[in-house]
């Protein structure tokens, strides 16, 4: 077991490498920099390049390649992620208020997919094939199809026809005012959850009807035990290992993957400022940005695989 | 004692019908998937509308009428207009065009790419495969979004750009898939025969391989199908996509279609609308097909 973990753990680091790597020349192919950017503002006006090159010396572009990846690596060595090439900021600064948003925003969204996810997802497997099932089966595909961007404009407009009242429309902290920061976020939360409920639903069904063909359930009807407590105890128990792994996973996804319903709700969190950092090639703040995520993925995936070996012991041996 | 042999009709009955027609075929999976039918009609609808909207528009998508500017819908324009004017009824047919060359277009390259690179992975086997599924780690731990937007980024914004966008982060995603069921696919008897036979790699492959792994990429296309309409509507909504005047849903909603909501609600209801409904055919059939295929199977 320790041995599996520690080589599951050693496997991180390579695939982190690459991220980092991808990332950091995937940037620089993009045409333009972040001197460009501000200073011409895309539309090629003319503008002094002896300025343009004094600007690009003060944040290290000028220094070859291998040298801005080696001192960009260094500092992620000591944990310092450097300051945004835009504003001059130290990233963590400009990252903290966002990431406290997006964060919650996904933590209220994968409670509200939870929450749809299981139940409907049980129910589905116990009426496999009858209109239960189709039921759920629509609901959950519906919600796939449904861009959540779109539900979130769909919201707002019925609030403001219907009861003519729009969200607060700027971010208050939760531990500011609880009230105002729910009342922003929970509709969000509700059409990102949503969408992300589809996917651990059909798994909850598939997963459940899996499990209910196993001997050990039939074992367990034959002794006569309550349905409800097979129910609890044996089947949900077993088939709830690939639910967790499917909304783990898509958790970590969600922290970067709320840009679109950012924009609509007008929520300034980490999606909406990853979209700003590549249209101003800030390199520093976007290569921050990716890495956070894909590391979230990544750390979670990880923690998927040890969970799994630790509770089905026939993994490890593979 | 006489062998008791099955009367020759009963035989005939239980063999599998040689050559059923397409008729046939479809005929048994509507009676047996009605919503997977479903799906399909609604599919065949929106093929329908995408190559036949120059002849059943009643207006040119791209004309611009300041006299009518967001009417509501009326006998005129159906489903109204927009901030500028344009009919969006025929916005929607037109925007069908590009939602199918997007998704056509990335589902396939992204599925055929993931095929290859996963029969092959699993073929070859040994350090390739280790090589390649770190290769492809790397890739499936950017979330889909952020891919495409670097790629879209990178490539600059027109229409096969944006294809080839939405296509690379769909190859590693199909990769895995088929590269575990390929290895199965390797081990079998067959294989080796052929291999001891003194075929070379490609006619192993492509002769021996690729067949059996064609319901998981039939599975995986379709799959695609849905998603990559509904990033490209995505990246069109966030400006990054399609460009104006082009026709496509996802731009339909952006810009006046939320500012002005509330007094023209049609401009934001109808596009969501046909995103929604054609994504949902996309995948309601490829539900039902994954499920006639292989019900083991369990792709996201």
């Amino acid at each position: 077991m320790g041995k599996y973990i520690l080589k599951r753990f050693f496997l991180m680091f390579p695939t982190l490498l690459g991220v980092a790597v991808l990332t950091f020349f995937l940037l620089r192919i993009v045409p333009g920099d972040v001197v460009e950017a501000r200073y011409a503002g895309g539309q090629g006006q003319f503008v002094d390049q002896k300025l343009m090159a004094m600007e690009r010396a003060k944040l290290g572009l000028d220094q070859p390649l291998w040298k801005q990846f080696v001192d960009w690596m260094w500092g992620l060595a000591r944990l310092d992620l450097g300051l945004s090439m835009w504003t001059g900021a130290p990233i963590t600064q400009e990252i903290k208020l966002r990431f406290a948003l997006s964060l919650q925003v996904a933590i209220m969204a994968s409670i509200v997919a939870t929450l749809l996810a299981i139940p409907l997802g049980i129910v589905a497997a116990l009426k496999q094939d009858t209109w239960v099932d189709y039921a759920v089966r629509v609901f959950s595909i519906a919600g796939l199809a449904t861009p959540s961007f779109w539900l979130g404009i769909l919201m707002i407009l019925g609030f403001l026809i219907i009861f003519r009242w729009l969200p607060p429309m700027v971010y208050t902290p939760f531990w500011v005012d609880p009230w105002q920061n729910l009342a922003q976020l929970i509709w969000p939360a509700l059409a990102v959850g949503y969408r992300y409920s589809a996917v651990a639903t059909r798994m909850t069904r598939s997963a459940m009807l899996e499990v209910l063909r196993e001997d050990y359930i039939r074992t367990a009807r034959a002794k006569g035990l309550w349905t409800k407590l097979i129910l609890t105890r044996h089947a949900l128990k077993n088939a709830m290992l690939p639910v967790v792994t499917v909304i783990g996973l898509e958790f970590a996804f969600l922290l970067g993957g709320l840009v679109v319903t950012e924009q609509v709700f007008n929520l300034n969190g980490l999606g909406l400022l990853f979209v700003e950092a590549i249209a101003r090639r800030d390199y520093t703040l976007t290569q921050a940005l990716v890495l956070l995520v894909s590391s979230a993925f990544i750390v979670v995936n990880f923690l998927m695989d040890v969970m799994y070996a630790w509770l089905d012991p026939r993994i490890r041996y593979r | 004692m006489a062998i008791n042999t099955p009367p020759i009709d009963a035989v005939a009955e239980a063999l599998p019908a040689p050559h059923r027609g397409w008729a046939a075929v479809a005929r048994d999976f509507a009676r047996r998937r009605p919503l997977g039918a479903a799906g399909a009609v609604v599919v065949a609808l929106m093929i329908a509308a995408a190559l036949t909207a120059t002849l059943i528009a009643p207006y040119d998508p791209l004309g611009v009428d300041f006299g009518a500017m967001m009417a509501p819908p009326s006998a005129t324009h159906w489903l109204g207009t927009d901030a500028f004017g344009r009919d969006v009824l025929s916005r929607l047919l037109y925007g069908s065009r590009t939602a199918l060359l997007v998704g056509f277009g990335a589902a396939f390259f992204g599925a055929t790419a993931g095929v290859i690179l996963g029969v092959g992975s699993a073929y070859f086997g040994g350090r390739v495969d280790l090589y390649l599924q770190r290769l492809m780690d790397i890739f499936i731990s950017f979330p889909l979004i952020i891919l495409a937007l670097a790629m879209v980024a990178i490539l600059g914004n027109n229409l096969p750009n944006l294809i080839t966008a939405i296509t690379i982060p769909m190859i590693p995603r199909c990769a895995l898939v088929i590269r575990s069921s390929a290895l199965a696919i390797r081990e079998m008897p067959y294989v080796d025969a052929a291999r001891a036979a003194g075929f070379g790699h490609a006619r192993i492959i492509l002769r021996h391989m690729l067949p059996n792994v064609m319901a998981p990429y039939l599975i995986m296309l379709s799959a695609f199908l849905g998603q990559a309409i509904l990033l490209e509507a995505s990246l069109s909504f966030l400006g990054l996509g399609v460009q104006e005047p082009i026709a496509a849903w996802g731009l339909m909603l952006r810009g006046a279609a939320v500012d002005f909501a509330e007094t023209a609600p049609w401009m934001a209801i109808f596009p969501g609308l046909a995103i929604s409904l054609s994504v949902f055919a996309f995948n309601l059939f490829g539900d039902s097909l994954r499920d006639a295929l292989d019900p083991k199977l369990r792709t996201l």
